[in-house]
């Protein structure tokens, strides 16, 4: 279906922007983010594509201009990592809740202080609540796929969000990888006309964007947006398995390997995927009937799914790369064991904090972990809520 | 988005808030912020017009014909003040005067 290729993560992501074709980009450097939006602006200039690129002068700039682009009627891009994410704060809410549907990538990166340019999740983990699609991707491939599903996602006129799609900084963003690409016109044809219903510039209907709202239609316009990420379940899904016919490659909320009879399991989001499959075939060679849940999206959270997905486990721990402090456990942690609660399911669900400020995991690692998993499961309880993996105790 | 508008449940609601009529400020009025009432002296304006360009609820009305100051549209004036302060010194035609005692029938 596609050729097969070698790039980086940020390469492959800027790829699926050029196959693409945005109207608009947004474009602010940050490490580890900073040569995907360079590789785009070197399609910019070539003339690859019609993109007009708007260099701005902060992120909080770069958010405020994709947001006005994309009401306005643009299909616009940007991308960030880390500080740079954080300093888009306040319009990442206003992109989400004035339903501008930007795609974004976020490649992740370690807040500071300590200053740590490597990858953890914490920065796209703090703005889970902004109101963005979050699509969390394992290797090369998936940051291409994913890039290029997102815009039928955060377009769809049940939806209209954001949707920010996450590479691991370092591990994927500038690793070189073989992925296998579609030609520009089949992305073309999938992606279709940038068509949302209200446009800014629409001149023989014009409206009122972004109006101030009190007490009145304040919470009446959140409950929209509620509802509206309840709609985006639905379409990720419809559009997973759309882009599966174009690319052979159909996606889920969630990949499972080896879970279908497993009875312990690990689950993790991210590129440590990748390691923690090969884990699970360590453990297995110990006699561990292990697996593993790699969660895909996590805006919206798929936790009845995920629920069905590891009720026959005895125990299950929830990798986090992110810590919530004064909380036990990270986010994923946290979502997974509420989604659980009252779904009458008894697997032992307990929490691993790892590889924070781009801190190495191993095969081997994982497999010991899910060895005290599996002993949470001998012993019926989970010894130890929350564990460390790779910290030096 | 205006108080005015009728409650609508959210899914009737216009999305994010969207204003879809032009024009529709006219109907949130401003005026029950008001503290102070502006009163201008007829005797003291010179018809400079600069109090008209100033106001930021336009509630400085001309007359008809467009040419000279008439009164002041109480529905939006918010007592703000800008009238009587960028008024000419020389001419100094817009005291502010608080309102609460004027109703009491003081000044
Ligand atoms: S007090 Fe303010 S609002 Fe009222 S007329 Fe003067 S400038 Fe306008
Ligand atoms: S600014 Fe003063 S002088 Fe000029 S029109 Fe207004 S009230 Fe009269």
């Amino acid at each position: 279906m596609g050729e097969r290729t070698i790039l980086t993560g940020n390469d492959a992501a800027a790829l699926a922007f050029m196959h693409v074709n945005p109207d608009v980009a947004a474009v602010f450097p940050i490490t580890p983010q900073t040569e995907l939006m360079h590789q785009f602006t070197q399609y910019v200039a070539d003339g690859e594509v019609d993109t007009e690129l708007i260099p701005v002068e902060s992120e909080h700039s770069a958010m405020s201009a994709a947001l006005a682009s994309a009401l306005s009627g643009a299909r616009t891009i940007t991308a960030s990592s880390s500080a740079g994410l954080a300093l888009m704060w306040e319009m990442l809410y206003v992109t989400a809740s004035s339903r501008a549907p930007v795609v974004m990538v976020d490649v992740n990166r370690a807040l500071s202080a300590p200053i740590n340019i490597h990858c953890d999740h914490s920065d796209s983990m703090g703005a889970r609540d902004a109101g963005w699609i979050q699509i969390f991707s394992e290797n090369t491939q998936e940051s291409y796929d994913n890039a290029i599903q997102a815009f039928r996602i955060a377009e769809h006129s049940d939806v209209q969000l954001p949707v920010m799609v996450t590479l691991d900084g370092f591990i994927l963003s500038h690793t070189m990888e073989v992925l296998e690409i579609l030609d520009r016109e089949t992305v073309q044809k999938f992606v279709g006309e940038y068509n949302i219903t209200t446009k800014l510039l629409d001149f023989d209907n014009p409206v009122t964007m972004g109006p101030l709202a009190l007490t009145p239609h304040y919470f009446e316009c959140k409950r929209q947006q509620i509802e509206a990420m309840e709609n985006a379940r639905k379409v990720i899904l419809d559009i997973g398995k759309e882009y599966g016919r174009i690319s052979g490659r159909s996606y889920g909320y969630f990949e499972e390997y080896k879970l279908d009879d497993a009875e312990v399991g690990v689950m993790v989001l991210g590129s440590t995927a990748g390691t923690a499959k090969v884990a699970v075939d360590l453990a297995r060679d110990k006699g561990i009937k292990a697996g593993l849940l790699k969660l895909r999206v996590f805006r919206p959270f798929p936790g009845n799914e995920i629920v069905e997905a590891i009720k026959h486990l005895k125990a299950l721990a929830v990798m986090d790369r992110s810590a919530s402090f004064g909380l036990t456990g990270g986010p994923v942690f946290n979502e997974v064991r509420s989604a659980s609660y009252g779904a009458g399911i008894d697997t032992l669900i307990s929490s691993v904090i790892y590889g924070l400020g781009g801190r190495d995991t191993y095969p081997e690692q994982i497999a010991d972990l899910l060895d005290k998993v599996r002993a949470d499961a001998d012993a019926g309880k989970v010894r130890d809520v929350q564990r460390f993996v790779g910290l030096r105790e | 988005m205006n108080d005015e508008d009728r409650l609508l449940p959210w899914h009737e609601q216009s999305t994010a808030g969207l204003i879809p009529e032009a024009g529709n400020a006219r109907k949130y009025e401003t005026g029950g912020w008001r503290t102070y009432l502006p009163i201008r002296d007829g005797e003291k304006c010179v018809q400079c017009l600069r109090c008209y360009f100033v106001c930021p609820d336009s509630s400085v009305l001309m007359s008809d014909e467009g040419k000279v100051l008439v009164e002041f549209d109480l529905r939006y004036c918010k007592g703000c003040g800008i009238c009587a302060s960028e008024c000419p010194p020389k001419a100094q035609a817009i005291k502010m005067l608080y309102e609460a005692d004027l109703e009491k029938g003081g000044e």
